[in-house]
């Protein structure tokens, strides 16, 4: 009942060769992509496919991941069945029974048969999920059916052409293979003819269904298949919100308006994707209703790159713009709406990094076409002209200091340089922040001083923005200052100015030691450096909400929680979306800056995911996170909670406190 | 045809201290900027050039650093940059500023014909209004100020209809190109330069004319063609007010003066 190899050989080589062809033509779209190094730490890369690829752990941090990981580990080891499967088509002597010793064909053939079975059970679990409860609106698509079904097809193929081989008797090995033998027992009532049929059709079901899957992927989002775990190894070693510098040179181009401005690896991410939804839940924007969809995106990608990949090899212009309306493009408001939180990039399985493109297209619009929100207008000539985004008098910045002894910073007389930021030397509520912080630093007996004056803003807002050009600007100017001053520990407030000090100016050669306030007061304590008095905060009950670009983006998640429990003798509350999957305070990404006319407002949806748990006290680390709190409790009229920066409740501790 | 925007670099005033002792201005450090009201003057030059071809010229008369606000403006689109530079220029007032202005406008006119001049209503360091009224009387353009739309442009029979913003009104004028026209702020949204454009205009030309150049009466330019002087510079003293408590440092204390002297004067109902 074996087929015959005259029919099958040439089918099967013909599948084999489109799938190729397909699979180069698909992949080899990504060379119109810019040049990007991803290829160095190769040890590091093998690690992370190791532990992200094979081992899922990022695919296992959703609870429906379990049941991935039981379809990707049959896949892998069914791929073993399904190429002696093939190859048995072609050379029928080719089978692992006969090849193979017993002692190891054995297990195999007990393997594939219990795995099969799982694979049956997690295809059909992920069907009914899919209909029931599907990840996300719009994820019940024909496309994602068909491949399950498909699966579940291969499975059931396999168990009735097996059953067959064993009822008729021509499988010496049905003793090692149960499942298939149960069933064998249930066909048993079958004359050997139409046991017969059943077995060939069976093959060939399998074998078509197989071979129609295979050629299927290059053209279906499960294209995953191929890429994911490539693309795993291909992921961003360092922080990926620190997006690559452009150089400024005539004739250049600048962030991405065609599909061919982004890199390859910006395109082989789309190819990655098989819209799983994970980012686009995690996302504050589509959260609230806003026409930015992470997931969405990456799909426009793909599209575009399909709809314009083969004119640009041919040497041709891109037809379809990569941002804009429809199919394959993102539309501008989609782009404005990204609070930069990093919260798809921590969602994503296998590390597609949506919102580095999302700057990139804000770059375009910014520096190719000056085309922005109206709003953003006077924040860049604010920020070039006075390197503050309110456009006060740069004069004014040591201002807060008012009566208070505030030394400046001198390589040699002080230790830390204290870098305030435009928050915490402008913005009244932040003020007091800086002042607690002050306290704090003396109150341990730090070495700091300030640049007062002569501080700039560290420009992470243009940066996100997508000014590139005036943040390029900014960033010279001061890590030509940190260096003529001989910088080397600074101790931030804002995490803003945390996270370009420490990441984006490592770009520009500097390399300083930056301790964000939560970390500092957290050894500080630990050091018993501070003492203070046990005390309740105000109003009690405090819960903590984590800043984006603290937590995700850098990975300090603890220190401000010790700090609290220290400082106040309880851990604090959390809120369900806490640490990794925190949720954005609307502020982030330049948002700040830009009116919110979209959708629910980003920092109501936040406070009353806080407000929940009736706290006293909504403890920040973060000016725009103070800004959007209180803004966010004002519209709800809260009655007696407040917002705090950790630096706040640390101060009313201080033992000795006037 | 030419579009001419006239732009005056200016201290930035939201930083200008007055020296207390001297009475004077403290330039020391203080970050330059175009006038404010002259970003949209040549805002609406730079659209006039969008949507009719002409060429967009920008002027401005100033010290040599002036030159940074014309590579601004040559960043933002304009065809030429001319700065009027010359140290017999220095310490002019409205007058004279206007004579150069007037001037350098004619030269170009031998060039093209100049249709339209646009001003911005007045500068924030000088406030007085005067440069853009006294281009067009020189030069005998029509003079339309205070401009916050242009309602028409009719080339065959050259005429311009715009409205004016006045004080609780709004007058819609028609008159008779060339016109100069000084404009508020509502008149447009200025563009932001792209960086391709900036990185052009840093390389571009500002092409630079003095006296030998404009060729006029040493005695109406400059210092000796100013007849105004400035006497003295001062900060009106206050007449009325006083400051509650320390804001700065105590907004609740603050806050609780101002609750109980609107109390006493029963002007806040509880």
């Amino acid at each position: 009942m074996q087929p015959d190899p005259v029919i099958f050989t040439p089918l099967l080589a013909a599948a084999c060769t489109i799938f190729l062809w397909s699979c180069y033509r698909r992949f080899s779209l990504v060379t119109v992509g810019a040049a990007e190094d991803r290829f160095s730490n190769t040890w590091d890369r093998l690690q992370a496919m190791f532990v992200y690829a094979f081992l899922q752990k990022r695919v296992v941090k959703r609870p429906f991941g379990v049941n991935h990981v039981f379809i990707f580990w049959s896949f892998l080891i069914l791929a073993v069945a399904n190429t002696e499967f093939l190859i048995s088509g072609v050379f029928p002597a080719a089978k692992l029974s006969l090849l193979l010793p017993a002692a190891l064909y054995q297990p195999l053939l007990f393997a594939f048969d219990l795995v099969s079975l799982f694979a049956l059970a997690a295809v059909v679990i992920a069907l009914v999920r899919r209909a029931v409860a599907p990840p996300y609106k719009g994820a019940r698509t024909g496309e994602a059916f068909a491949i399950l079904s498909m699966i579940g097809t291969l499975m059931l193929a396999y168990f009735s052409f097996h059953a067959a081989e064993i009822a008729l008797g021509h499988e010496p090995a049905a003793h090692v293979m149960p499942l298939s033998s149960l069933l064998a027992a249930a066909l048993s009532s079958l004359s050997p003819e139409t046991l017969g049929t059943v077995g060939v059709a069976s093959w060939w079901l399998h074998a078509g269904v197989l071979l129609f899957f295979l050629n299927y992927l290059p053209y279906s989002k499960h294209m995953h298949i191929l890429a994911a775990i490539p693309n795993c190894y291909f992921k961003g070693l360092g922080t990926p919100n620190t997006q690559a510098r452009e150089e400024f040179a005539e004739g250049n181009v600048y962030g991405a308006g065609s599909i061919e401005n982004f890199t390859w690896k910006d395109l082989f991410d789309s190819f990655s994707c098989t819209e799983c939804g994970r980012c686009e839940n995690a996302c504050p924007a589509a959260a609230t209703g806003k026409p930015l969809n992470p997931r969405l995106v990456m799909h426009d990608i793909k599209v575009n790159l399909l709809a314009n990949g083969a004119q640009l090899q041919r040497g041709g212009v891109a037809t379809v713009p990569v941002i804009g309306e429809g199919e394959g493009s993102v539309e501008v408001d989609a782009l404005w709406s990204c609070t930069t939180c990093g919260a798809c990039l921590n969602a994503c399985p296998v590390f597609i990094e949506q919102m580095p493109k999302i700057n990139k297209m804000r770059r375009h619009l910014v520096q190719m076409e000056a085309d922005f929100p109206e709003e953003l207008l006077n924040l860049f000539e604010n920020m070039e002209q006075r390197s503050n985004p309110w456009g006060i008098a740069p004069g004014d910045r040591g201002k807060w200091v008012g009566g208070h002894e505030v030394k400046p910073f001198e390589a040699g007389q002080t230790e830390y340089l204290f870098y305030v930021g435009c928050a915490g030397s402008f913005d009244s509520r932040a003020k007091q922040v800086t002042l607690s912080m002050a306290r704090i630093l003396d109150a341990a007996g730090i070495s700091w001083g300030i640049l007062g004056k002569e501080e700039k803003c560290c420009g992470d807002s243009v940066r996100r923005l997508g000014n590139e050009y005036v943040f390029d600007k900014m960033a010279r100017e001061n890590v030509a200052m940190f260096q003529e001053k001989k910088v080397t520990k600074v101790i931030t407030q804002c995490p803003h100015c945390f996270s370009t000090l420490k990441n984006d100016y490592r770009q520009y050669g500097l390399e300083l030691e930056v301790i964000p306030h939560a970390e500092l007061i957290e050894q500080l304590l630990g050091e018993g450096k501070l003492q203070l008095d046990m005390h309740e905060a105000t109003g009690g009950n405090i819960v903590f909400h984590d800043s984006c670009y603290l937590g995700r983006h850098n990975g300090v998640y603890e220190a401000p929680r010790k700090v609290i429990a220290q400082a106040t003798g309880t851990a604090p509350a959390e809120m369900p979306r806490n640490r990794e999957n925190s949720f954005c305070c609307g502020a982030g990404g330049g948002r700040m800056w830009l009116e919110e006319h979209l959708g629910e407002r980003i920092n109501l949806n936040r406070v009353n995911e806080a407000l929940a748990g009736s706290p006293g006290t909504i403890c920040v680390t973060c000016p725009y996170c103070m800004t959007m709190m209180e803004d966010g409790l004002k519209d709800r009229a809260s009655g007696q909670t407040k917002v705090k920066d950790i630096a706040e409740i640390v101060a009313e501790g201080l033992k000795g406190r006037a | 045809m030419y579009v001419v925007a006239c732009i005056k670099q200016v201290p930035d005033t939201t930083q200008v201290q007055i020296d207390p002792v001297t009475n004077t201005l403290v330039r020391d450090g203080i970050p330059f900027i175009i006038n404010p009201y002259d970003t949209h003057a040549l805002e609406e030059s730079l659209r006039m050039k969008g949507r009719y071809g002409f060429k967009a010229a920008a002027l401005s008369m100033g010290p040599p650093n002036a030159e940074a606000a014309l590579r601004k403006a040559l960043a933002l689109g304009v065809d030429e940059a001319i700065l009027l530079s010359d140290r017999a220029f220095g310490g002019a007032d409205t007058l004279s500023t206007s004579n150069v202005l007037a001037a350098a406008i004619s030269k170009l006119a031998q060039d093209d014909e100049v249709g339209i001049v646009f001003c911005g209503k007045q500068t924030i360091d000088g406030d007085t209004a005067q440069v853009g009224p006294g281009i067009a009387i020189r030069l005998g353009f029509s003079q339309l100020t205070l401009v916050d739309r242009i309602e028409h442009l009719d080339f065959l029979s050259k005429k311009i209809r715009v409205r004016r913003k006045l004080e609780g009104r709004y007058e819609i004028v028609e008159a008779k190109l060339p016109a100069m026209i000084t404009v508020v702020r509502e008149l447009n949204r200025p563009r932001y330069p792209t960086v391709p454009m900036r990185l052009k205009a840093a390389k571009g030309e500002v092409r630079v004319w003095d006296n030998s150049e404009l060729k006029l009466d040493p005695n109406s330019i400059g210092l000796k063609g100013s007849p105004t002087w400035v006497s003295r510079i001062f900060s009106p003293e206050r007449s009325k007010g006083e400051m509650l408590g320390d804001g700065l440092n105590d907004p609740k204390g603050t806050a609780r003066l101002l609750v109980e002297r609107l109390l006493a004067r029963d002007m806040l109902a509880v």
